[in-house]
């Protein structure tokens, strides 16, 4: 095997790095203990001197989640994209494992975590391997070789380095990854209904309320022993879910592309059955002084009334673009809809329900990098406001049942408003 | 460590799920299987523990399971029953511990396999309550001061339908594969296992029409493999040939494949003739 070839030249940080700092600057955040899993990994043999059983099993050690499998075999293909194989193991192993603590972008939790391992130890047992290898002089069926001699002279392997044929069917670990398999699960797309679902369940409140109560063993134990020995049983009630959820969702024109994905959030959280209460309207572009509670029976209920009703605690996730003319949201009757006239603007309605529920989101089915508009901004600054994904119905969910108290509400500028 | 683990005869591995087991074994790191519901997450702990000879402990996971009832259940109430009627020495305490499936696991003269099934039902806490007794095969029952300890660190699957995220302690420390609904070369390899005999032509179509199926949009529950042995199974039994899968009437005994109502209206909808405007 030849010097390493430009592109490896070129960067400082050898392959290993690159493949643990390329996947956390891609949002996967690979812990210190996961790395030097991986890293004992290669120097006990437990990952054979190949690609493909380094994709495979460094993908197991890494990655925890078939969202970010993609971002793996991304990074993957960066690295080792050529089919280059890493000419300098030993050198990049060891240099990882004197200086880890160099490395940046890690958390004082993570730091300490990497400071109780014993990397003494690791490097002695890496050294070992490497010295039993040099006796031994077989070079192949490990990973580590030295100077001059082919990282990983296995008898079948290309000039590229990676073995060619055998199982998997003739593909390469680089072009496997490269096919990108993996990217219908990322995160960051939008997913179905039970994936919605999973995310939603994280909406709760839990208390202790009514129901069938539940044997309580330490107080029984109490009870039996204040009672002489007598066994008397103590029972308490059981936690329940006590959240209550009220989804309002805009079914207006610029929202039929994304009508499916709407449906979708509604029937997994309609289908949840989790939570106290769900309830559900639906609006057209903007909320006025009415709300849907069917898209087809036009049977309506007063947005005052439920701004009476309802509890301040329940939680609140709207739903829409946020996009529509600017005299929908700032003018009186500015309502798209014949029928639906109102004195009050649909922003006055929306400031309302924002001051009322102490707990709201705003969902946007639109990608993040698409929020722009007058309208969208408006919204945006009077609601906490997360994109239509997994991703931003989990940090939705997060921000909704977060501990603490609620953040402030925004003043109204009746400047804003055209009368 | 020498035991290598390549699939058995019923259970079909990819070479990547091969390795992984492989490494989980060599590297003494629990392994997570995630993957939808009838990828074999569960028969995968079987036919390790079939392919190295070694015995299988279960830990079904309920979602009222608590992580101390793996270790070890202390039956307080009992002891106190007994004490009332006084027919038993309530002095030794060690007759009201029962072990669960972890402290089983550690207590074995053998090397086991262990399978945490269904990790993901419990208590989002749950995981988390296990990392300790995971990572250091050990536990001490509080009760009598023993401490039960692994000699032979046992094989740990833990499988997940991903219902529930897990913490992110727990997911440093183990190591982690996603099964992939088999795609129509490896289910050809599964059904075979299962009917040798199949009519090559009615399997293709059968295929055909469980793979489009699956594709369908929103779909509560897609058919799996199990649904699609069950279904093939149905059709032998009538006697229904390769044009028959598909008739006029949709699809025979399409109960089987899909469960609940909306997704048999979807299904129903799927192979009708399009509407055009």
């Amino acid at each position: 095997m030849t010097a390493p070839t430009g592109s490896t030249q070129s960067t400082p940080r050898l392959p290993f790095g690159r493949i643990f700092f390329g996947l956390r600057q891609a949002g996967v955040r690979v812990s210190p203990t996961e790395w030097m899993t991986l890293m004992e990994a290669l120097a006990s043999g437990a990952i054979e001197p190949d690609l493909n059983s380094f994709h495979a099993i460094g993908r197991s050690i890494l990655i925890k989640h078939e969202a970010h499998f993609d971002t793996w075999d991304q990074v993957f293909t960066a690295v080792f994209g050529e089919g280059e194989m890493p000419v300098n193991i030993t050198d990049e192993l060891l240099d990882w494992l004197e200086t880890p603590l160099e490395r940046p972008r890690l958390t004082g939790e993570e730091l300490a975590a990497l400071e109780q391992l014993d990397l003494e130890e690791l490097r002695k047992r890496f050294l070992e391997r490497l010295e039993e290898q040099k006796e031994r002089h077989d070079g192949g069926n490990r990973w580590i070789g030295t100077g001059g001699t082919s990282p990983f002279g296995h008898s079948g392997v290309h000039p590229g380095g990676i073995r060619v044929g055998g199982e998997g069917g003739g593909k390469t670990a680089a072009q496997v990854a490269a096919m990108r398999r993996f990217r219908d699960y990322r995160n960051d797309r939008v997913l179905d209904t039970r994936n919605l679902a999973v995310a939603l369940r994280k909406l709760r409140r839990l208390n202790r309320v009514e129901g069938e109560p539940e044997l309580d063993i330490e107080m029984t134990i109490d009870k039996t022993g204040k009672n002489a020995g007598e066994l008397e049983l103590a029972f308490q009630p059981p936690r329940k879910n006590q959240a209550r959820v009220l989804l309002m969702m805009d079914v207006g024109g610029s929202m039929t592309p994304f009508s499916r994905l709407v449906e979708t959030l509604f029937s997994a959280a309609s289908s949840l059955n989790h939570w106290k209460k769900f309830e559900n309207y639906f609006f057209h572009n903007c909320v006025y002084s009415r709300l849907f509670k069917s898209m087809t029976s036009g049977e309506v209920d007063s947005t005052a009334e439920l701004l009476l009703d309802r509890p301040r605690d329940t939680f609140l996730i709207i739903i829409g673009d946020a996009s529509m003319a600017p005299s929908e949201l700032l003018s009186a009757n500015g309502a798209i809809d014949w029928f639906e006239r109102s004195e009050t603007s649909g922003l006055v309605w929306l400031h309302r329900l924002r001051a009322h529920f102490s707990r709201c989101v705003w969902l946007n089915p639109m990608p993040r990098e698409h929020w722009r508009g007058y309208t969208l901004e408006v919204i945006e600054s009077l609601f906490p406001m997360f994109p239509l994904s997994i991703e931003g119905l989990e940090e939705a969910v997060e921000y909704l049942v977060k501990k603490g108290s609620p953040d402030p509400i925004p003043e109204l500028d009746p400047r804003m408003l055209r009368v | 460590m020498s035991a290598t683990w390549n699939g058995t005869a019923s259970y079909i591995a990819s070479p990547d799920l091969r390795r992984i087991v492989n490494a989980s074994i060599a590297l003494q790191k629990p392994l997570l299987i995630r993957g939808e519901p009838g990828t074999g997450k569960t028969l995968l702990a079987q036919s390790i523990s079939e392919g190295l000879g070694m015995p299988l402990l279960t830990w079904h996971v309920k979602s009222t399971t608590k992580a101390r009832e793996g270790l070890y259940v202390y039956d307080a109430v009992q002891r106190l029953y007994d004490s009332r009627f006084q027919d038993k020495d309530v002095s030794d305490i060690r007759q009201y511990i029962h072990f669960g499936p972890l402290g089983q696991a550690f207590r074995a003269p053998e090397r086991v396999v262990l399978l945490i099934d269904e990790v993901d039902k419990a208590d989002v806490e749950f995981p988390n309550d296990l990392l300790h007794e995971l990572d250091a095969m050990n536990f001490t029952v509080t009760e009598t001061g023993d401490l039960v300890e692994a000699t032979k660190r046992p094989i740990v699957i833990i499988s997940s339908n991903n219902e529930k995220e897990l913490p992110d302690a727990f997911l440093r420390r183990v190591l982690f594969h996603y099964i992939e609904f088999p795609d129509e070369a490896l289910m050809t390899e599964i059904v075979a296992v299962h009917y040798p005999q199949l009519d090559r032509e009615l399997f293709a179509s059968a295929m055909a029409v469980f793979y489009e199926t699956r594709r369908a949009e929103g779909l509560r529950k897609r058919p799996s493999t199990s649904e699609l042995v069950d279904w093939i199974a149905a059709l032998l039994a009538a006697g229904i040939g390769p044009d028959g899968v598909k008739g006029e009437d949709g699809i025979p005994f399409v109960g089987t494949l899909v469960k609940r109502e909306r997704d048999l209206a979807i299904v129903r909808d799927l192979h009708k003739p399009r509407r055009r405007w």
